[in-house]
């Protein structure tokens, strides 16, 4: 068969073309000049919704503010492996919002640029944020990104059920003794006595009925309609209990992962009596009937948990779904008050320039502008939660609408206020707590052993990690030094 | 070869070539590289250090690992056959002349074309332990007291094979298109015999469709083994209680992607795919014997 000539000629008209769009597609070819001549800079950040908005009125304020920059805001879905695998790609965008937490990790992959020169050029010091926060943004010696919107987690209670529960709605639980104590006065069980189906306050239960709920074997005969408090709900820290009984998960310098020591499992034996008193069953089926969080079915909105650990964001829920519900928020409290009072878990999202961003210059001027107290307190105030800067303006705390922002505040410049452990393994110890601590929770294994398990896993594989660090230390210090 | 032929091979190759070279680029490439990371200590922003075996080594060691394999040989084991079973038996089904066959094929075929993050978030409702649809009728029409499908660990995989058996509908479809193929003449000929229809079903039926079966036993093994979404989606990335149901493709995207333990997780790939390739020459050795082709 012999082919026409035009035929041929498409089809190597059609092959070049292919190949012209693969090698461009491969090489830089993004604009990156509006037509006046401002540089474009992409900044991705993994908010939606309304604290999407916040920030892109901040963008606008940025672009309006001068003539030289232009930064694109882009809303992106799981960032946490864009931007790496953008950056491993050499990619990346100039500016990316990250969580804290993940520092540590891109910062020892050296995904990240050392932020040291600018910070100091700009005149911003470690003094002007809550220390947990620096401490987050800081990695071997290096600050490698600046806090933008923080949270701190503290108690939010139920006030109605409190005073149906015969408790001063005013008057929180002060040590860990006494949410325990008011969590049986707020649980109510329904049960049979005398033949008659009723429901029941924990500590109104008589001795045999109180034994009987925790007999798993019995536990058809029991059921919990309302909890005063569980420790797996919403179970997003449950690896860091430990803090509120002053305990540590990795050692000062991160070489050695203590799950196992004796504060931590302290703190373990406590989410096991949670199951050991009320019936790992019952608690189970309990908790299965919870509604999804971020809906109006959530089991605090419903009033189905009269105390939890929430974050400074719940409000935006109980505003959206719950309106109507009396509620209040109090440090939670510790196993000791008088030692160890207002612990807190710090949390902050963060601004970084990953590795290869092509005008680092140009994105660490937008990340100046938002740490300036008045563009940052704006987009906190968007996002409802308070700034990472210890400087609050009158104004913010008049116009913040989260009537308990104050408590957030003073957690968030306590000395107990505690970071996510910040060694680059983190994800992998976290996922190996959260399944250990699940199984203590559901007696299936004591705290000793399986905290015990956990070290022996991680450790193995910290170990692996420091060894490496230590083979290319020297290379990565230099480097980074130059950078600084 | 003539400077004709020789011109036909070019331009053949020429015509194929968008393939070849996609296939290289999007199959080749990364395959031999993934080979190649399993024996790095590789993630992904670093570059590779090769450390010899050890990712391997480490593997016997790991303690998850063996349990993510002993999880997915057990939910494979199960899901597998009683996904065949079920789909053939829908399949002869709906194969007889009933009213309304094809209003019932299309609805046993739906769960098939259904996205399976849907599908999934709909089963994690069905199994509810306190309001599930299933535990409801469970206790309504037999006053069973259902278990926590999803929040016990006894229970998890076995709710994952339930999900996984409805949707049967793909392979159903298969075995409707070779039950078009079996001669009538051959159970007339056995009705004349005197056989009853079980007897027909087991020495008519089964053996026409053999390579039917034999398909979709070899992609059921190899799809399977690589179950994903509806564990991930129903149980989470640490694969429920215990990691009772932590199937292995789901570990290995953690290792992958959570962790960027990315030489690791390339090994496990490279070991994955020599289960599966020795599972699909074991059910090609076992059934081998057993296979009739209408056209041999």
């Amino acid at each position: 068969m012999i082919l026409p000539p035009w035929c041929r000629r498409v089809f190597l008209l059609a092959c070049a073309t292919i190949v012209a769009i693969a090698l461009t597609g491969c090489g830089d070819s993004r604009d990156d000049r509006t037509a006046d001549g401002r540089i474009i800079l992409q900044y991705w950040e993994k908010w939606g919704s309304f604290e999407a908005e916040a920030m892109r009125r901040v963008v606008d304020d940025y672009n309006a503010s001068q003539d030289q920059v232009l930064v694109k805001f882009l809303t992106v879905s799981q960032i946490d492996q864009k931007v790496l695998l953008a950056t491993a790609g050499g990619n990346p965008p100039d500016i990316a919002g990250l969580w804290g937490y993940m520092v540590p990790s891109y910062a020892e992959k050296n995904a990240l640029t050392p932020l040291d020169s600018y910070i100091a050029e700009a005149g911003i010091s470690g003094e002007d944020y809550y220390p947990a926060l620096w401490e987050t943004v800081s990695h071997r010696g290096f600050v490698w990104a600046l806090p933008t919107t923080p949270a701190t987690v503290a108690l939010h209670y139920n006030k109605q059920l409190f005073e149906e529960a015969g408790l001063d709605p005013e008057r929180p639980p002060q040590s860990i003794a006494e949410l325990d104590a008011m969590a049986e006065k707020l649980t109510i069980v329904e049960l049979e006595r005398d033949g008659q189906t009723i429901q029941v306050r924990y500590s109104d239960m008589t001795t045999q009925e109180q034994a009987g709920i925790a007999d798993d074997s019995r536990a058809s005969e029991f059921r919990i309609i309302q909890l005063g408090h569980s420790p797996t709900y919403p179970g997003w820290w449950l690896p860091m209990w430990g803090y509120w009984w002053d305990a540590s998960l990795v050692n000062d310098d991160g070489t050695r992962v203590t799950p196992a020591s004796e504060p931590n499992l302290d703190a373990m034996r406590w989410i096991e009596s949670y199951t050991e008193k009320y019936g790992k069953n019952n608690m189970l089926a309990f908790g299965s009937s919870f509604g999804n969080f971020g809906s109006p079915q959530e089991p605090f909105l419903e009033g189905q948990i009269a105390m939890v650990i929430q974050g400074v964001w719940m409000y935006n829920f109980i505003d959206q779904f719950a309106p109507r519900l009396e509620w209040g928020v109090a440090p939670f409290p510790s196993a000791y008050p008088n030692t160890t009072p207002k612990v807190t878990i710090l949390e902050s999202d963060v601004l970084v320039i990953p590795k290869g961003a092509r005008h680092p210059d140009a994105a660490f001027d937008f990340i100046r502008y938002v740490n300036q107290q008045g563009p940052m307190e704006k987009l906190c105030l968007g996002h409802r939660k308070f700034s990472p800067l210890v400087k609050t303006s009158e104004r913010f705390l008049q116009d913040h609408p989260n009537p308990y922002i104050e408590v957030f505040i003073d957690l968030a410049s306590s000395p107990n206020a505690r970071t996510t452990p910040l060694i680059p393994l983190w994800q992998e110890y976290l996922s190996e707590m959260n399944v250990s601590i699940n199984s203590v929770y559901r007696q299936v294994i004591e705290p000793e052993p399986a905290m015990e398990r956990v070290e022996q896993r991680i450790q193995k594989k910290l170990d692996r990690a420091v060894r490496r660090w230590e083979l290319t230390k020297d290379v990565r210090l230099a480097e980074w030094e130059q950078m600084r | 070869m003539t400077p004709g032929e020789r011109q036909k091979l070019r331009l053949g190759l020429a015509f194929i070539s968008p393939w070849i070279i996609g296939f290289a680029v999007f199959g080749l490439y990364p395959v031999a590289m993934a080979v190649y990371f399993s024996f790095c200590d590789y993630d992904i922003l670093r570059s590779p250090i090769l450390i010899g075996t050890e990712n391997y080594t480490y593997m016997l060691q790991d303690e998850i690992f063996w349990l993510s394999l002993w999880n997915t040989a057990y939910y494979a084991a199960f899901a597998v056959p009683l996904g065949l079973i079920m789909a053939l038996l829908c399949a002869v089904l709906l194969n007889k002349e009933i009213l309304g066959r094809s209003i019932f094929r299309t609805l046993f075929y739906i769960p098939a074309i259904v996205p399976l993050v849907g599908v999934a978030m709909i089963w994690l409702w069905l199994f509810n332990g306190q309001f599930g649809l299933v535990n409801y009728a469970l206790s309504y029409l037999f006053g069973i007291q259902g278990p926590l499908w999803l929040d016990d660990p006894a229970w998890t995989k076995n709710t994952l094979i339930l999900s996984q058996v409805w949707q049967i509908g793909g392979t159903m479809v298969l075995f409707l298109a070779g039950l078009q193929d079996v001669p009538r003449s051959l159970y007339e000929s056995a009705e004349l015999d005197g056989a009853n229809s079980l007897r027909k079903f087991w020495s008519i039926t089964i053996p026409m469709v053999s390579p039917v079966i034999y398909f979709n036993l070899i992609m059921g093994i190899i799809g399977g083994m690589q179950e994903f979404v509806k564990p991930f989606v129903m149980l989470g990335p640490d694969g429920g209680p215990e990691r009772s149901a932590l199937l292995y493709a789901v570990y290995l995207y953690q290792n992958a992607f959570t962790y960027n333990n990315m030489g690791y997780a390339c090994a496990m790939a490279v070991v994955l795919f020599g289960i599966i390739l020795f599972l699909t020459w074991l059910a090609h050795v076992g059934m081998r014997r057993h296979l009739y082709y209408a056209g041999d």
